[in-house]
């Protein structure tokens, strides 16, 4: 009896702490800049999408529009059945070069079969079709597949909507690492401490987080297995342990270490067994990222009298100089293509993102802030999220590699830092 | 442009007859998203530590209860100022030979916080191997960083980041 009373009180209260956490910690996305030319597209209602309990279409057009890349063609109440034709003259005359047909089908079992179509109204023709089966309170999910779909048939570029990030909220004194879907929503907490939370990882099964917690009065790297809350301490050593950052198999972890004096990179399996020294330098080595080819780890080093960016063959050895303009570049990351290098760069007393054609080693600045740090690709590699600083608070943005796109996600009273952009996930 | 609609048209009022709603276009085999592992995440709470229960390192009146070592601009020396209060802490490490301490490194917050976490280490690094020159044992210390993490103030200006250049010193219970 004092169990079950217990029991149902734990539940209370997690159903408490769950409320009040979905309630104030929404990220809320503002546009703030766009495309030149932006694709004009039609997504009109499903047929039949009344019969959802939540609405799939609208996620779909929140998530074009959001990328800065689309114009939505309003089509009012018209749906178009994915069983016939669409009139695309008509559809052209309204001013969408695609429109998106779909129809919505209840199953027996109580989930949905939503079957769409992608045209052309230039060329008359079906640029696509696909189904998804979902359950009623997956229509985000399937909704950000739905635009994974347009967006890949419209640019030639994979999709990021179906994806998650994960970044740090700081309210007074408490520090919560959360995750939330691509567009903002769903924001969970994964980890709630009372000390800092810094540098979270994906693992590139975007099952696994790497970070740096603070709780044992020191940094300690974890890796943290979100589905089940099951966390390992993978580098605790004498002094500071940071920086992780995943080889791409997911098989090891470079991270920062001070066991042996000053802070230098290590390679350690993801159990974290098997450590070894990778480079040894005068200075301080840190933030180091492995290019998507496993073959270099680029990182910050001072060797040279000011932090720059080298890089590093991943087995060892020589180290090569990447960045030289400026007095203080860092945290540099690899877009997953492979062929960006988007880093932080003070520029007259301002830290802004900068991001570097690695072929041609050719620069430019992408923001005009002054507070921005820890730059993180989306999968696609077309988009930078990033902290800055808006209104005394820490927020996050995020901008276009052409420098076009731009946006901010916040939270309302909280500072937000320390983004990553999880993997995509097909 | 008629000869490109009319396969497509076909396809579509053949698809459209079937009652059950198959949609026979390539690629539409129907992609059951509806048991995708969980995208629940549970949330776990860290743990938080009681004192050294040693009154002088609590005594205001006693030099051993105070623990910040402050350090210039793009500074890593100890300054000679703080001397006296790194030389107090030395002896009472060597003759307390059983307590332990942590020294955490603080930077201001500019720039990237795991570089400041690098710049915080050289901080408490500093004031680590001053004790281990008076005496005490590099067994008894370990030098972390919090970097910009735990600023002791958070305003945007030189006062307040002077403040927050600092190496503070714990003792064994209170970390």
């Amino acid at each position: 009896m004092t169990k079950l009373l217990s029991n149902i009180r734990l539940l209370l209260v997690a159903s408490l702490a769950a409320l009040s956490c979905a309630a104030e910690a929404q990220l809320s996305i503002e546009i703030t800049g766009t495309g030149a030319t932006r694709f004009p597209v039609a997504i009109p209602m499903f047929e039949n999408e009344a019969s959802l309990p939540r609405g799939v279409t609208d996620v779909v057009r929140a998530d074009l529009e959001r990328s800065g890349l689309f114009s939505l063609i309003d089509m009012g109440l018209v749906t178009v059945p994915v069983t016939t034709m669409p009139d695309l003259g008509a559809i052209r005359g309204r001013g969408a070069d695609a429109v998106l047909s779909g129809s919505i089908y209840p199953q027996a079992d109580g989930r949905y079969d939503v079957r769409f179509r992608l045209f052309d109204t230039q060329k008359q023709v079906e640029l696509g079709a696909l189904a998804l089966r979902m359950a009623p309170a997956q229509n985000r999910a399937t909704a950000h597949r739905i635009a994974d779909f347009v967006y890949e048939k419209l640019t030639g570029l994979p999709g990021y909507f179906a994806t998650r990030i994960a970044y740090v909220v700081k309210s007074g004194p408490r520090y919560e690492l959360q995750i939330a879907d691509a567009d903002g929503m769903n924001s969970q907490t994964a980890l709630a401490s009372r000390e800092p939370i810094i540098s979270p990882a994906w693992a590139p099964d975007g099952q696994r987080l790497a970070y740096v917690s603070f709780e044992a009065k020191k940094p300690v790297v974890y890796v943290h297995t979100l589905a089940t809350g099951q966390r390992q301490v993978v580098a605790n050593f004498k002094g500071s342990n940071s920086a992780p950052a995943w080889s791409p198999d997911g098989q090891r972890l470079a991270v920062v270490l001070t066991k042996d004096g000053q802070s230098q990179l290590y390679v350690l399996n993801a159990d974290g067994s098997g450590v070894r020294r990778l480079a040894s330098s005068p200075g301080i080595d840190t933030e180091p990222d492995w290019s998507p080819d496993g073959q270099w780890i680029y990182f910050t080093s001072d060797r040279g009298g000011s932090p720059q960016i080298y890089r590093i063959s991943s087995a060892g050895g020589g180290a090569e100089r990447v960045t030289f303009d400026g007095g203080y570049n860092v945290t540099p990351r690899l877009s997953p293509d492979g062929r960006s290098l988007a880093f932080i760069t003070r520029n007259g007393g301002r830290f802004q993102v900068a991001v570097m054609d690695v072929a041609t080693r050719q620069t430019t600045i992408l923001t005009d802030s002054a507070r921005d740090e820890s730059p993180s690709f989306a999968p696609n590699s077309r988009m930078i999220l990033y902290a800055s600083e808006s209104g005394g608070r820490g927020v996050l943005a995020a901008v276009s590699t052409d420098g076009r796109v731009k946006q901010r996600l916040s939270v309302q009273a909280a500072d937000v830092r320390e983004p990553s952009w999880g993997p995509l996930i097909r | 442009m008629k000869k490109i609609v009319l396969p497509a048209l076909l396809t579509v009022l053949l698809a459209a007859c079937s009652s059950t709603g198959t949609f026979d276009q390539p690629g539409t085999s129907v992609e059951d998203r509806s048991s995708t592992p969980g995208t629940g995440v549970p949330t776990v709470t860290a743990p938080s530590p009681a004192g050294s229960g040693i009154a002088a390192l609590t005594d205001p009146n006693n030099i051993l209860s105070k623990r910040s070592v402050f350090f210039d601009f793009d500074q890593f020396v100890i300054k000679a100022d703080a001397r006296p209060l790194v030389e107090a802490h030395a002896r009472f490490l060597v003759q307390n030979p059983q307590m332990k301490m942590l020294i955490q490194g603080n930077t201001d917050e500019r720039g990237s916080r795991e570089y400041n976490l690098a710049l915080g280490q050289k901080r408490a690094d500093a004031v680590r191997q001053a004790l281990t020159l008076l005496g005490a044992k590099e067994s008894q210390i370990e030098s972390v960083s919090l970097g910009e993490e735990k600023p002791r103030c958070s305003e945007s200006n030189e006062a307040c980041f002077a403040q927050n250049r600092r190496g503070d010193m714990l003792y064994s219970g209170e970390f």
